[in-house]
């Protein structure tokens, strides 16, 4: 499935946030922008460098996300999303 | 905070001396784990009590105890609310957090869902690096074997360095077992070994810095290589509970901890 990411920020180089994972797609984390407890919490969730990650469902409007991560279904909100970085699987 | 209660326990006892000698103590033991694996429900198996259970996570936002007796010795289980980490910061986060920090239960039990084990041990590991006091209680194998996932037991026991149990508390399956791993654990007839999660050298070159200076503040009462590594992450709650508890030089480490982070 070839599918063009069209709100991507980071265009090249099939890295991106994790917010602009389209549905069905999955991708693995590379690092998280964010520090203190938020970072804690993520991690805790089982976001660490590694974590292979697979968009599940999207909200009417876009916002928050459902991601399957490590076997849970976890929803994040755009802000958050936006702040883990991921490489595309199988591009 | 144990040995003070038990000794107030025994004198406040009275009375019943005998009986108070022939039983020793009674344990107290802490249900911990992640939201929705079924600790309240091994509670309930276990006291035959009727705390509320639910298939949702966050259903037990305070602490509930109630108590049973195995082969004569009297247990008081205390039964937290889940929670991922013991880092984290949600008030029933906070509650689960305080109690097995602060609260010292004899023996800690971490209740994990066999179906998503993987998510599970985060919080084993960091129950693990407080107490060496635990037992695993691997929770729901009857939902992970309709869904084909096959746990080995003795290897993840070897690994973790504390008992393991398999329960399907819902069906009363593996409660024998986990009553004897609590009581084991408890008597100390066996020690654990629990794996210490090795950090990076930066980390580790400080902790082994600070460390001593915690100890000296705090002696044995709590885990000194826990607590100097919640220094270094400038871990407020922590702080404020050490501060409490010995007034006067902790600022310093804080310092020690910001300055060794930097």
């Amino acid at each position: 499935m070839k599918m063009k990411n069209t709100e991507s920020v980071l265009p090249s180089c099939g890295k991106d946030y994790l917010y602009n994972l389209p549905v069905g797609r999955s991708a693995v984390v590379t690092s998280l922008n964010t520090e203190g407890i938020t970072r804690r919490r993520m991690m805790d969730l089982g976001l660490v460098p590694g974590t292979k990650i697979e968009a599940l469902r999207c909200s009417p409007f876009r916002d928050p996300k459902a991601f399957k991560i490590r076997g849970a279904v976890i929803a994040l909100r755009r802000e958050e999303g936006c702040q883990i970085l991921v490489e595309y699987e199988g591009d | 905070m144990g040995l003070i209660y038990r000794f107030w326990g025994n004198s406040a006892a009275g009375g019943s001396v005998k009986k108070v000698i022939q039983q020793k103590t009674s344990y107290t033991i802490a249900l911990a784990g992640n939201p929705n694996t079924g600790k309240s429900t091994i509670f309930n198996a276990l006291t035959g009590l009727n705390q509320h259970t639910g298939n949702w996570p966050g259903k037990t936002v305070l602490r509930a105890e109630g108590s049973y007796n195995y082969e004569g010795i009297a247990f008081n289980l205390v039964d937290l609310p889940g929670t991922y980490s013991l880092l984290a910061n949600s008030v029933e986060e906070q509650v689960a957090r305080d109690y097995l920090c602060f609260g010292k239960p004899d023996t800690t039990v971490v209740v994990a869902d066999a179906t998503c084990l993987e998510r599970n041990l985060n919080l084993v590991l960091q129950v693990l690096e407080i107490t060496s006091k635990a037992v695993v209680c691997v929770n729901l194998v009857d939902e992970a074997k309709r869904k084909k996932i096959e746990i080995d037991a003795e290897f993840l026991a070897a690994e973790l360095g504390v008992p393991v149990v398999f329960t399907a508390a819902r069906e009363g399956r593996g409660l024998e077992q986990l009553l004897s791993a609590i009581t084991a654990v408890s008597t100390g007839s066996i020690i654990n070994t629990p794996y210490a999660v090795k950090y990076e050298k930066e980390i580790e070159d400080a902790v082994t810095k600070i460390e001593p200076q915690i100890r000296k503040l705090v002696g044995k009462e709590y885990n000194s290589r826990w607590l100097a590594l919640r220094f270094l992450d400038k871990d407020q709650v922590v702080i404020d509970a050490v501060q409490k508890w010995v007034t006067g030089r902790v600022p310093l480490n804080i310092k020690t901890g910001g300055a060794v982070l930097a």
